[in-house]
């Protein structure tokens, strides 16, 4: 399914004197299947254009289209979309409230009215998908698991509803190193098993660049930029300018040509530059 | 939506009024909602009205932004003035099915929506035009002298500045933490009352969770800082009483005076 948005203009507390414009007339387009990155400098209005694809948010203006269905006209479109698209938050591990791991990420497909045996089997996939054991910690409490573990169960609590579309808002904020890399290679195995669109807001222009085929760039709730991530991370000094940074591996790059080495390349990933690196040393 | 709550609430602005003296601001709304009560007629009621508004228009509050604020209490008002109208015995004036009205009822209906009013109007002033920060330590400067009967007066304030503080925080916390369980289809407005407010726990839970970590970080951010080693805190902005607030005070012991007048001489 794929996701057509156009004109969405969102104004937080209208004529009042905290009126906030987070979102100005964006418009753009992400095709089925696609991997998508969102950046931007915090209070860009990331979060906000998130939760409108979910219909959490209502939009001042605009449309916003999943598939051919217009999700901002009132009806049960906007409660269906709600279910298609699933939205784990920033830090979702703060959304967690049973008892037990199993029942925390059972209570999606409880809403959704599945049967037991429908959301057992859910509650399984879902915690294998994110790398977890259904044996081991159904029956531990979520709050005894560390900080990437119960990270992991949140996420496994929005991908057992089983989403036409998955967007992640900064999930790796927070996390150690390990936890961070873990949590990455997670969300690459659910969309390469799923087939479906992600779109993952975050920080770090480094896992942009390596994960994503789409890249998004907004600003003062103006999309900036939108396109391939060789496209957007060309315009190096236009993100500068608007608090963003390049990926390391092209930074380095960058800076050796500077220092008087041609290198050939996109420069995407750190072994794309050390290739290049090595392809110019030989060629010497 | 749910920031849009103004109850209690500071509204930025420069004004005379903003720049009162706290601890004249709170002794002067308790002495007003004193004198609702002392008030027996509605000349009285005319007169407090009447300073009330010369405090408001002093105070640059538009209008709107206090009476949107006060829509949840406005509830509780007319809930007053119907028990009011139909529950008081006396003279009956109009009578239909079971329910009759009363001269009585009308007078006492009409007396308790002007003073809840008037109450509610006149307290939440002292908020819109005090910081949180200067009410405690008003607060706190004004229960001082019972510091020697063991009144942790410096406790309480302190408290309460945190309550305050954090009251924002909470609601912005509960906001989030209700989106995200609407993403995982959550449903907080439809079905009878069990179930709604069954439907509270996935939101009660993580917000108390929050709560205790908020205050466990901010317990030890206050003892890195050696909060409550012993020795007493002076503070950067000692409330001084200015000619002005001197002005203010007259001003209000002439209108307390007038009111009185009007009570016991008519
Ligand atoms: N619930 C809200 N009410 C009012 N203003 C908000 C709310 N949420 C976000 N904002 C404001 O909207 C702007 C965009 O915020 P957000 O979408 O959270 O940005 P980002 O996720 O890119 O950091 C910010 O200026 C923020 O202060
Ligand atoms: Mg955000």
């Amino acid at each position: 399914m794929s996701i057509t948005v156009k004109d969405l203009t969102h104004i937080y507390s209208p004529g009042q004197p905290q009126e906030q414009v987070a979102l100005d007339q964006i418009s753009f387009r992400i095709e089925d299947g696609t991997f998508a990155g969102l950046i931007g400098h915090t209070g860009s209005g990331k979060s906000t254009l998130v939760q409108h694809l979910n219909g959490l948010l209502k939009p001042t203006s605009g449309t916003i289209l999943l598939g051919d269905t217009d999700i901002t006209k009132a009806g049960t479109a906007s409660r269906q979309a709600r279910l298609k698209t699933g939205l784990v938050f920033q830090y979702p591990e703060y959304q967690l409230f049973e008892e037990t791991v199993a029942k925390d990420v059972a209570f999606g497909p409880n809403n959704l009215g599945l049967s037991p045996e429908e959301t057992d089997a859910r509650v399984r996939e879902a915690l294998q998908l994110v790398g977890l054991d259904y044996e081991e910690l159904k029956n531990v409490s979520p709050f005894e698991l560390s900080g990437g573990q119960k990270r992991r169960v949140a996420i496994a609590g929005v991908i057992a509803m089983k989403p036409e579309i998955l967007i992640l808002d900064e999930p790796t904020a927070g996390l150690n190193p390990k936890a961070h890399r873990d949590i990455l290679d997670m969300v690459r195995g659910i969309h390469e098993s799923t087939g479906n669109i992600t779109l993952m807001v975050s920080h770090n222009m480094n896992d942009i660049a390596r994960m994503c085929d789409q890249v998004l760039v907004m600003d003062h709730g103006r999309l900036l930029m939108d396109g391939s991530p060789e496209e957007v991370f060309r315009r190096g000094e236009e993100l500068k300018e608007v608090g963003l940074a390049l990926p390391d591996s092209m930074e380095i790059a960058r800076q050796i040509i500077e220092g008087g080495l041609a290198l050939e390349g996109t420069f995407l990933t750190m072994e794309e530059t050390a290739d290049a690196i090595a392809a110019a040393l030989q060629a010497k | 939506m749910i920031r849009d709550i103004t109850l209690g609430q500071y509204y930025q602005t420069e004004s005379l009024i903003h720049r009162l003296d706290p601890r004249l601001k709170i002794v002067a709304t308790l002495l007003y909602i004193v004198v609702l009560f002392v008030v027996d007629d509605f000349l009285g009621f005319a007169i407090a009205y009447a300073g009330l508004e010369t405090a408001i228009i002093m105070s640059k509050v538009p209008r709107r932004f206090i009476l949107k604020g006060l829509k949840p209490v406005f509830l509780i008002i007319a809930f007053t003035l119907v028990i009011n109208l139909f529950m008081i015995q006396g003279e009956v004036l109009v009578q239909f099915w079971k329910f009759h009205i009363t001269r009585e009822g009308v007078h006492m209906a009409a007396f308790m929506g002007i003073r809840l009013f008037l109450l509610i109007i006149g307290s939440s002033l002292l908020t819109l035009t005090t910081r949180p920060i200067s009410l405690t330590d008003g607060i706190e400067a004004l229960l001082s002298p019972f510091k020697k009967l063991g009144l942790p007066a410096h406790e309480l304030a302190m408290m309460m500045t945190i309550a305050l503080r954090f009251i924002p925080t909470l609601l912005e916390e509960t906001d989030k933490i209700m989106k995200a369980q609407q993403a995982r289809g959550a449903d907080f407005e439809t079905g009878n009352i069990l179930r709604r407010a069954k439907a509270l726990v996935p939101i009660l839970v993580p917000l108390f969770i929050s709560a205790f970590r908020i205050a466990q970080d901010l317990a030890l951010a206050m003892e890195a800082r050696c909060y409550g080693c012993g020795i007493r805190r002076t503070r950067m902005n000692e409330i001084r009483f200015e000619k002005r607030d001197l002005i203010g005070a007259i001003v209000f012991a002439c209108f307390l005076a007038v009111i009185v007048l009007e009570r016991f001489l008519w």
